[in-house]
């Protein structure tokens, strides 16, 4: 068996079988705690609605914080957008989901995904700077702030080194790249990139929150 | 003379080939095994002092495809002029000679040449049950096998079964069979892949024993790096088509027609090494990729047990279902369990108020 094929085969079925576990653990692990009591008078009805609204406006920074982490949601747009259309839009990638979900849909052509993951990878470079360089975001920043950052550049340098053929062997080189990704799916539901799943929760419960004590109006 | 006494450059003037034409020969040879320019002289040279090679050539597991190719892939060139300086000594297809006076044939090749014949092998060894699965003349291929490598300067395994087993060894592999590089691991070995493997390659590979008297440069899977360096994709003609993101999604629909990429149809170019997009099948007429059909990625190990041809590369080898609905079935109870203790430890901390 090469590395190819076990990166195709058996590492790909032992990653998505402990991301699948990983995920369903964390979400009913917290969905299954007990909730906390308001005792308090709803101020207004329908916290759901402050709830949806909640995604939306939390989606930029208050007004007058924008100087200060406008930035930082830039980067964080570019960085999720970019790694959103690499994924969904770059050819093979979608072959592999096509496998799965029966339906092909369009791509973009291979220079648009290169120059994709290029601006992606800049940001990415961008924000880990950015948290170094910070005193206050370094002094709060463990591990698991670099783990997920390493994981989550590590697919777009191996993958651009292999759009680019850049690798000794074109193969070995695939391999990495595949298994970088498995290494992202094992990690993602026990750190901090489980916030995939949790932003829009978390979100939407700040949100009702705040309009059943009458805010988010 | 005898013809065996004969150098290469007196039989080609025998058979009226000009040295002009015999250099244009040496430079497309030594340009498609990637050779300086400069050492085309003295390739020639060499090549024109060399004496007529015994080649004995064992067709073994097979299904006679490789020689079919090889014998009937082009119109008569100074190529197969150099397959006419060779002395096979040995092909069971093509020999007139049969039974003992075939094998008789074959012993006083291999008593006259001694340590000097080069052996070229296609098909698969079987080594199930002492390999009783395949056997020539009373004698089973494996001890075939280890009995003429014993004298041979070199061997060279033709086609992707001899090389790496290819559809004996395919699951589940019935008679155990192995390319010959399991089996002979104290001689000089080169492996052609490809079902079936390029003629010009056998041509290259030859010319360079003769010239150099020895197997050229060859990579991992011992492949003459010279033809296996680059992969079927980086080479391709519709290569442009797959950076531009223009694929045929049927073998029969408009991206089809006008010749986009076969990577969605599984093609298996990418990962595939030979010089198939360059030197083409049939003196150049045509490849399988030119033919509309994606690369099946013959000249790799394994290549038949890689999930069906027209998957595209980049979809996964999923095994079952039941794992995946398993795992989640455990995600579900150990969270549950978590919650639980969350909770008994919630009761703990509040005092069950």
């Amino acid at each position: 068996m090469t590395l190819l094929d076990f990166a195709r085969g058996p590492a790909m079925q032992i990653a998505i079988i402990i991301f699948v576990l990983g995920i369903f653990w964390r979400l009913v692990g917290v969905w299954a705690l007990r909730q906390k009591k308001d005792l308090s008078e709803p101020r207004q009805k329908g916290a759901w609605i402050g709830g949806i609204k909640g995604l939306f406006v939390h989606a930029w920074p208050y007004k007058p914080f924008v100087p200060k982490v406008g930035t930082q949601y830039i980067v964080g747009y570019i960085i999720h957008l970019g790694l959103f259309i690499v994924l969904i839009f770059g050819t093979p990638h979608m072959l592999f989901f096509a496998d799965i979900v029966g339906f092909t849909w369009w791509t973009l052509p291979g220079g648009v995904i290169t120059a994709v993951s290029v601006i992606t990878l800049v940001a990415l470079f961008v924000a880990l700077a950015k948290r170094l360089v910070n005193p206050v975001q370094r002094l709060i920043s463990n591990f698991d702030d670099y783990a997920a950052w390493f994981l989550t550049t590590a697919p777009f340098v191996t993958g651009l080194m292999t759009k680019m053929n850049l690798w000794p062997h074109y193969e070995t080189g695939l391999a990495i790249h595949i298994l970088s990704v498995w290494l992202l799916l094992i990690y993602f539901p026990f750190g901090k990139l489980m916030h995939s799943f949790w932003f829009v929760v978390s979100r939407y419960t700040t949100g009702s929150r705040f309009a059943r004590r009458g805010g988010m109006s | 003379m005898k013809e065996h006494d004969l150098t290469l450059g007196e039989e080609l003037r025998r058979q009226g080939i000009s040295r002009r034409s015999f250099l244009k020969f040496c430079a497309g040879v030594a340009s498609s095994m990637a050779i300086p320019a400069a050492m085309v002289p003295a390739m020639a040279d060499s090549l024109a002092q060399a004496r007529r090679q015994s080649v004995i050539w064992m067709a073994y597991q097979e299904c006679t495809g490789c020689i079919e190719s090889l014998t009937r892939s082009f119109a008569p060139t100074v190529e197969n002029l150099i397959f006419n300086f060779v002395s096979l000594d040995f092909q069971h297809a093509l020999q007139a000679a049969s039974g003992d006076r075939a094998v008789e044939a074959l012993k006083t090749a291999m008593k006259e040449n001694w340590g000097k014949y080069l052996v070229l092998v296609d098909g698969s060894i079987p080594l199930k049950d002492d390999g009783i699965y395949s056997v020539s003349h009373g004698q089973t291929h494996l001890e075939s096998v280890r009995e003429l490598a014993e004298g041979a300067a070199a061997i060279v395994s033709i086609g992707t079964c001899a090389s790496f087993g290819g559809v004996g060894a395919a699951r589940p592999n019935p008679t155990g069979a192995v390319g010959i590089d399991q089996i002979i691991t104290d001689k000089p070995i080169l492996n052609v892949p490809g079902c079936p493997p390029m003629p010009e390659v056998m041509t290259g590979v030859l010319t360079s024993f003769l010239a150099f008297g020895a197997l050229p440069e060859v990579d991992s899977l011992k492949r003459p790096r010279a033809f296996f360096a680059d992969t079927i994709h980086d080479r391709c003609y519709r290569r442009a088509f797959y950076d531009r993101g223009l694929f045929a999604d049927s073998f029969d629909d408009e991206g089809a027609r006008k010749g986009y990429c076969l990577y969605r149809l599984g093609c298996k170019g990418p990962v595939t090494h030979n010089a198939c997009a360059t030197l083409k099948f049939n003196g150049g007429v045509s490849w399988p990729i030119q033919s509309g059909h994606g690369c099946l990625g013959c000249s790799e190990p394994n290549f038949w047990d890689k999930e069906s041809f027209y998957k595209p590369l980049s979809a996964g080898q999923w095994g079952s279902a039941e794992g995946i609905a398993m795992a989640a079935a455990a995600g579900v109870a150990l969270g549950a369990a978590s919650a639980v203790m969350s909770r008994r430890n919630q009761d703990k901390i509040s005092g069950g108020k």
